[in-house]
């Protein structure tokens, strides 16, 4: 056990220091560190910008384009992101089916889509939820049929999130009905430009749009864009969802919200004095702080696991639902801060063409929207409640 | 003791239940929130009509001389159905600071016309700096000849935009944290000086930013005594919190009705979700939270009527803690049962939650309320 940073490891952080503070597009951390939806434009520059600095795909192995960091690098290169206001790469690409097609996937696969994605040329999106499967994932019923050396497939996507930005969406689709529902299922790589497909935007609460429902009619797949076997598809769709439950934790990105928190509280008052002096708030921020670094040592202790070789079972599902609450308080607890501006809100898209900014102090547009929108915390990636359903079955047996 | 209403308040209460039936479905409701307004002014004419906007005023001046508790039936009831017509701002706010301190011809001037629906009203209370504390005030009202010189800046005045007539405290003397030295005037909207800011706030609603410039008054703008107003403000404001916990708790029996509904219909593995014990569970605790908080609020409008004031402020604090923190609990609790769809802007149950969320906020949030209760428990 070790907790010391080597000379190495420091020169390397001054390196993420130095690339962010030269390289990191102001208008892309401004969007970041208020919380807002990123813009496809800003996000894909970003991208790019990370792809010639090769630091696009940490988690990939070397020989598709990995970084070969250690868990320590990684680690740092987490936290530096995280305080910089870095985004980090849209996850349906790298984190969720990248490592699907180098670890399933056919080496034409491999070849067309891994730089694609490094390159941020495909946008990609999850086609996996249904109006009627969401946590019984594995009903879902939009079908494949087998035509000649195509599938033709129909049915319907629902809460797909940036469906309107998609090149690519990656889809789970019964192809079997006659066995055990999870045996049934195959993973496909559909082109969003295929005839058939129709996207319709679902407006959130926070009045935003960044869910769609998708629609396929009749739409023609060839069967070469099927990842592994037939109808083994669930199998590579768990392995997603494992690395899903990781990415969505956000340690760095909560150290920040913790930052901007004592900010912000220097600046607001409570009581005729700095924010930051009342007591209920203070307790309650460092009650925060204190779950996030019992959460920070849990998924370092558990990458370390990882790196010795150790097999994790449901561990995961642990960061994520510790994760997702820690978001939940924090955003809470900023427009708590902002006292009366807690009120005002409005999409960003009514502020189009207008040139005034939103009411209030200017930290305080954005952390409502992300308030509303982080409800979803819980939510998506699997509820907190299936959750612990599965921590329960699988590390406890009960 | 009794919680039990009589005839004609279970009359007042099916009045409402019926307007927010016919008035308020969940499409109703959002169409109306996206209009420019905001808000009905047919509906204000059928709550005039209907005599809910006299309801709290003395009868010599029209009015029919309801109680605190007249104000929580109505409230309770438009909140089950997220009413969004400026009855708080204009009546309990506006109205209850004019009939409170104003002289004869103010109350004459305005009541009558408030009752009648020609009239709309707004508190511009809150500032940048001032957070929850009403005794935080920097704008300021100068003599000059007969009347004053306001100046200053008015932060989220609800219904800012539509009212007729503002009525904003402004400090005449003391420092700016001062009990005294604070007044009321009643500006007109249109006065020039009187610039605002008009913006919509996340539970639909309608709000301002009102900057004042040397906006001159006269001496009959000086509502009530000059320098004394803080006691009045205080009186007047708990009502508002009151009514605002009667609202709350009306919302959360909605909410958890349609959440109720949702997990009875919606299957997941083959089954209804509300089989699942850990759901169960959580809606009994909703449940609890809704039922403790109709107890708080039917307890707060009835304490309001009682003349010992230590009294009546510890009971405001208490309510407004309490239906807080179940507001954001069942609020939140409704999203998450609802997965996907409870994130949706088409769906009501996100209204619900936002309506609760600013709620909790206003007039002070559940620590506010906590610390206050303590210094007035202590
Ligand atoms: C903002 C957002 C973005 C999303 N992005 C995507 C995306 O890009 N691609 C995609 O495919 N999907 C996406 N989703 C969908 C998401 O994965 C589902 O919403 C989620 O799986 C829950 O399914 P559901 O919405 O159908 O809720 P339901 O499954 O109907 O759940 C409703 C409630 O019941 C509870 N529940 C269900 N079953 C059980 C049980 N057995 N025990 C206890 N409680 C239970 C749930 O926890 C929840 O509280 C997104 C969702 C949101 C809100």
């Amino acid at each position: 056990m070790d907790l010391t940073f080597s000379k190495e490891d420091l020169a390397f952080r001054d390196e993420v220091r130095e690339f962010l503070a030269t390289s990191l597009p102001a208008d892309v951390k401004d969007r970041c560190d208020r919380g807002l939806h990123p813009t496809k434009e800003g996000q894909t520059r970003w991208q790019k910008i990370l792809n010639e600095k090769g630091w696009m795909a940490p988690n990939w192995p070397v020989e598709y384009g990995g970084t070969g960091w250690t868990i320590t690098q990684k680690y740092i290169a987490a936290q530096e992101f995280g305080y910089a206001a870095a985004p980090v790469a849209t996850a349906f690409g790298v984190s969720m089916v990248g490592p699907v097609i180098y670890t399933f996937g056919n080496q034409e696969q491999k070849d067309y889509y891994l730089p694609r994605i490094l390159n941020s040329d495909d946008w990609w999106c999850q086609g996996y939820s249904e109006p009627g499967s969401g946590s019984d994932l594995a009903s879902l019923q939009t079908k494949a049929v087998r035509d000649g050396d195509d599938y033709i497939v129909n049915g319907q996507k629902i809460w797909t999130s940036y469906a309107h930005y998609a090149d690519m969406i990656f889809c789970l689709v019964r192809t079997d009905s006659s066995v055990k529902q999870q045996e049934g299922i195959s993973f496909l790589l559909i082109d969003m430009k295929t005839p058939g497909i129709t996207v319709k935007p679902i407006i959130g609460i926070d009045k935003e749009h960044s869910l769609n429902e998708v629609f396929f009619e009749d739409v023609r797949v060839p069967v070469v864009n099927r990842i592994g076997e037939e109808n083994k598809g669930w199998t590579y769709a768990k392995f997603l969802l494992g690395n899903e439950r990781t990415s969505i934790a956000r340690v760095g990105r909560s150290k920040r919200q913790v930052e901007r928190l004592k900010e912000i509280a220097k600046a607001e008052r409570s009581g005729g004095r700095p924010l930051s002096e009342d007591t209920d708030f203070i307790n309650k921020l460092t009650r925060i702080e204190v779950d996030l670094m019992a959460l920070e040592y849990t998924e370092l202790r558990m990458l370390s696991m990882i790196a010795n070789g150790k097999q994790l079972s449901a561990e995961p599902s642990l960061l994520k639902i510790k994760g997702t609450e820690i978001q939940q308080r924090l955003t809470n607890l900023l427009v708590e801060s902002f006292g009366m501006y807690g009120a005002p809100y409005e999409a960003e898209r009514s502020y189009a063409g207008r040139n005034e900014a939103p009411v209030g102090p200017d930290y305080a547009h954005g952390p409502m929207a992300e308030h509303l929108y982080l409800r979803a915390a819980t939510i998506y990636g699997g509820s907190n409640e299936i959750q612990r359903n599965i921590v329960s079955k699988m590390v406890l047996g009960l | 003791m009794d919680f039990e209403l009589s005839d004609e308040q279970n009359m007042l209460k099916d009045s409402v239940e019926r307007f927010v039936k016919d008035n308020y479905s969940a499409e109703a409701r959002a169409k109306l929130a996206d209009t420019e307004l905001g808000f009905s002014r047919d509906h204000w004419k059928t709550m005039a009509e209907l005599g809910w906007l006299g309801m709290p005023f003395p009868e010599e001046v029209g009015g029919f001389g309801g109680t605190a508790i007249e104000t929580a039936i109505m409230m309770e009831n438009m909140g089950n159905g997220l009413v969004l017509e400026p009855f708080l701002s204009t009546v309990i706010l506006g109205g209850g600071l004019v009939a409170e301190a104003g002289n004869e011809a103010q109350i004459e001037a305005i009541i009558p016309e408030v009752i009648e629906g020609n009239m709309m009203l707004a508190f511009a209370y809150a500032e940048p700096q001032s957070r929850f504390d009403l005794n935080d005030v920097e704008t300021s009202a100068s003599k000059s000849g007969d009347g004053y010189v306001l100046n200053g800046h008015k932060a989220v005045v609800y219904h800012g935009t539509t009212a007729d007539k503002i009525i904003v405290s402004a400090r005449t003397s003391g420092d700016s944290r001062d009990e005294n030295g604070i007044s009321l005037f009643v500006v007109d909207n249109n006065s020039s000086g009187v610039t605002r800011r008009d913006y919509r706030t996340i539970d639909g609603q309608r709000a301002a930013d009102i900057t004042l410039k040397d906006v001159k008054v006269g001496a009959d703008a000086l509502l009530g005594e000059e320098g004394g107003a803080l006691p009045v403000i205080e009186k007047v404001v708990d009502r508002a919190i009151a009514a605002l916990c009667a609202e709350a708790v009306g919302a959360m029996q909605a909410a958890n009705n349609i959440t109720n509904e949702y997990m009875k219909e919606r299957k997941q593995f083959g089954t209804p979700i509300g089989k699942f014990q850990v759901l169960q569970h959580r809606m009994v605790d909703m449940y609890m939270e809704a039922e403790q908080s109709k107890s708080m609020s039917d307890m707060v409008a009835m304490k309001l009527e009682l003349d010992d004031e230590t009294e009546r402020r510890k009971a405001v604090a208490a309510a407004k803690a309490q239906i807080g923190q179940a507001a954001k609990f069942v609020g939140e609790q409704s999203i998450q049962l609802h997965g996907g769809m409870g994130m949706t802007d088409e769906y009501s149950i996100g209204h619900y939650f936002k309506r609760l969320t600013t709620i909790e906020m206003l007039f002070g949030n559940t620590d506010h309320h906590f610390k206050k209760y303590a210094a007035l428990a202590s």
